[in-house]
């Protein structure tokens, strides 16, 4: 197989065998799968095969509600993953994002034109600070990005909720208190165009940002490099390239896309700051969006579009009587077939090898 | 005043130990093998969730159900270790990611199942988990009996005795000394005619023994019932034990003490003069905290098995 075609196809098969072994614990467990594939295909559209219903826009906003953090996160991951860095941290830079964005909604008092944009700016920054520490402590003393980034996860919760209880106040400590209209990224329009789901303006910022990564990433000096320390760190420090900056670098972006998804949840979903009781999963969802989108982003955008669905389906399965969490164990089970990719390619190759000659046969 | 509570501390700072122990040196046979199992945390959850599952429906009709709840964690990790081994060995997976997909994994999987079993998103809570016991004599010792003796959990003292076990496996058996071959330098260990595969089976399925009972223990001293939040990183604190360890059992006994410790203080702080005006957030960020300062304190000097996370591939020199 050419490697064009297999980024494209070993994500597909891996998709596929993830559905697949779902479906089988769904089976075994004593549940139909038709009815979760009931609950995926509402989730997506509204369209109910069961009882008949037409689609139903008010399901496609609300699926693309919980698209838009996964993509951001997922940008994340295949940011730092492209300069070789594997980082588990953005569920702790998007808490970042989110606090950061909390502050300046409840603190800053400004028209809205100046308001939001710096709301959003906020939460990059956040985001990118609380990604840069791992970051320098990886280029300056070595220490491993993935035990720091998933420890700074479990910092950043226990901030996020010291600053919205102590600092920010909170009448139920749950939550603090509501966001000004000029924070928001609400629109009147988007949700009476949806049947009133929670769309918002928030998948712009999404949409700047995933031209933003691939552009970065493809048309700039800065991103060749950073991609040069992915491949390989003594050539690329052999090459010029400021190998130690370019991580701290790549870690700070990755936490900015990180930190922008904690702004676009909190002033769009929501229009409070959020006490949070464990981590809500943003980071490994990221983490599968990239890895099967294959690090690119169009291949990010539509595996958070899939994912995000699938998340919009949870409820929908819940009320069918299929425990909601058959969605992160076939989310586990595709991530774990990308991760076999090579194990999947040896099977391919073996198949196709075997096919060779009979169609060349059969040109004959 | 404050060694009192310090004396009081003891038996919580053990009680938080032990599974972060037993887990690390479950990571110590995994990594010495040459395989990075991140799946730790997975493992532990696996592990929690068929020790509180088969302690809550057992505890009716036997009074060992704690224990057997044990034996059900440590099959239970074995089996969820498979699946990284055969990914990582026979499928030549990145260890990184596929640790990570069994991480998201045990938390949808064993969630999913209590939604099954007990028709909720968590186990239903067991009367008793593993009991405390006083060892007859040893704790009347002045002050050592309290600290090591009196009203501990019996799950420490299988803690350490899997250190020393591991310690004479590792170090003192050929079983040990291919393992570490392996770890080092698997086609030099090839060479020599050792199987890298099997040794590497071995290693990691090891790991999940040792790392689904941790989650049990964790479960059944520290915890009523289980939940999605009941392992909240000790895996990956047990991983970090496993550096500030630098990979020997000794050390890692050392480093999980150390963190069961930071963890019993956060219990305590209230009660301690200098501590008790410092926010409660405070203290839950304290070990993971802790644990980047390990990191940083033993950057650079700290050296793991050199082939561990790389793909092994037979051919190659």
């Amino acid at each position: 197989m050419s490697t064009r075609k297999e980024k494209i196809v070993l994500p597909l098969i891996a998709v596929l065998l993830g559905f697949l072994l779902g479906s089988l614990i769904v089976i075994l467990t004593g549940r139909s799968p038709i009815s979760m594939y009931a609950a995926i295909i509402k989730g997506f559209s509204g369209i109910d095969i069961i009882n008949g219903q037409p689609i139903n826009t008010r399901y496609i906003g609300e699926f693309i509600i919980q698209a838009m953090p996964i993509i951001l996160t997922g940008l994340s991951f295949a940011f730092a993953s492209r300069t070789g860095l594997f980082s588990i941290g953005a569920e702790g830079q998007l808490m970042i994002g989110s606090i950061s964005a909390t502050a300046v909604a409840l603190l800053v008092q400004a028209p809205k034109a100046i308001h939001l944009p710096l709301v959003l700016l906020a939460a990059i920054a956040g985001g990118a600070l609380w990604g840069a520490i791992p970051g320098f402590l990886k280029a300056r003393y070595n220490v491993h990005e993935v035990v720091v980034t998933i420890m700074m996860n479990y910092i950043a919760l226990h901030f996020n909720n010291y600053v919205i209880l102590n600092i920010f106040g909170s009448v139920d400590r749950v939550k603090t208190a509501p966001f000004p209209e000029t924070a928001l990224l609400k629109s009147p329009f988007l949700e009476s165009i949806t049947r009133n789901s929670r769309l918002n303006w928030g998948f712009i910022p999404v949409l700047i940002a995933v031209l933003i990564f691939s552009f970065i990433i493809n048309k700039t000096t800065f991103g060749f490099s950073l991609r040069a320390v992915g491949y390989n760190k003594d050539a690329a420090r052999y090459a010029g390239i400021k190998v130690n900056r370019n991580i701290i670098a790549s870690m700070a972006i990755a936490g900015a896309f990180a930190g922008l998804a904690g702004g676009v949840i909190t002033v769009g979903t929501f229009n409070f700051g959020r006490v949070i009781q464990a981590a809500e999963g943003y980071g490994f969802d990221g983490i599968a969006v990239a890895l099967v989108g294959g690090s690119e982003a169009t291949g990010i955008l539509l595996a958070g579009l899939l994912f995000g669905g699938l998340k919009a389906a949870q409820p929908l399965m819940q009320s069918q009587g299929i425990p909601r969490e058959i969605a992160g164990i076939i989310q586990a089970s595709i991530v774990l077939f990308v991760a076999m990719k090579y194990g999947i390619k040896m099977v391919l190759d073996k198949f196709e090898r075997k096919q060779v000659p009979t169609t060349e046969g059969e040109r004959v | 005043m404050t060694f009192e509570i310090f004396l009081q501390m003891f038996p919580i700072a053990l009680m938080f130990s032990a599974p972060i122990i037993l887990t690390a040196l479950g990571g110590l046979f995994s990594e010495r093998s040459g395989i990075v199992n991140i799946a730790l945390e997975g493992i532990m959850m696996v592990g929690a969730f068929t020790g509180a599952t088969i302690t809550v429906l057992l505890e009716n009709s036997t009074p060992a159900a704690a224990w057997i709840g044990l034996l059900g964690g440590l099959l239970a990790g074995i089996v969820f270790s498979l699946l990284h081994a055969v990914a990582s060995i026979n499928l030549k997976a990145d260890q990184v990611i596929s640790g990570t997909a069994l991480n998201i994994l045990a938390g949808g999987l064993t969630v999913y199942l209590c939604q099954i079993i007990f028709h909720q998103q968590r186990t239903r809570a067991f009367s008793y988990g593993i009991k405390k016991l006083s060892v007859p004599g040893l704790s009347k010792i002045p002050v050592l009996g309290r600290m090591f003796f009196d009203q501990v959990y019996p799950t420490f003292y299988i803690a350490i005795a899997m250190v020393l076990l591991t310690w004479f496996v590792v170090y003192k058996t050929p079983l040990g000394l291919r393992m570490r071959a392996c770890g080092e330098h698997p086609q030099a260990a090839a060479s020599m005619g050792i199987n890298v595969s099997k040794m590497r089976y071995f290693g990691v399925l090891v790991s999940g023994a040792l790392g689904g009972l941790g989650g049990a223990v964790m479960v059944l001293t520290a915890d009523i019932q289980y939940t999605l939040v009941s392992i909240h990183g000790t895996g990956f604190i047990s991983l970090a034990s496993l550096v500030f360890g630098r990979w020997n059992p000794f050390g890692v006994l050392g480093a999980g003490f150390f963190f069961g410790f930071s963890t019993a203080l956060s219990f305590y702080a209230k009660d301690i003069p200098l501590l008790s005006g410092l926010p409660g957030e405070f203290f839950y960020i304290l070990p993971y905290l802790l644990t980047i300062i390990a990191l940083l304190f033993f950057a650079g000097k700290s050296v793991g098995p050199k082939a561990a996370g790389q793909i092994y591939e037979s051919g190659e020199r």
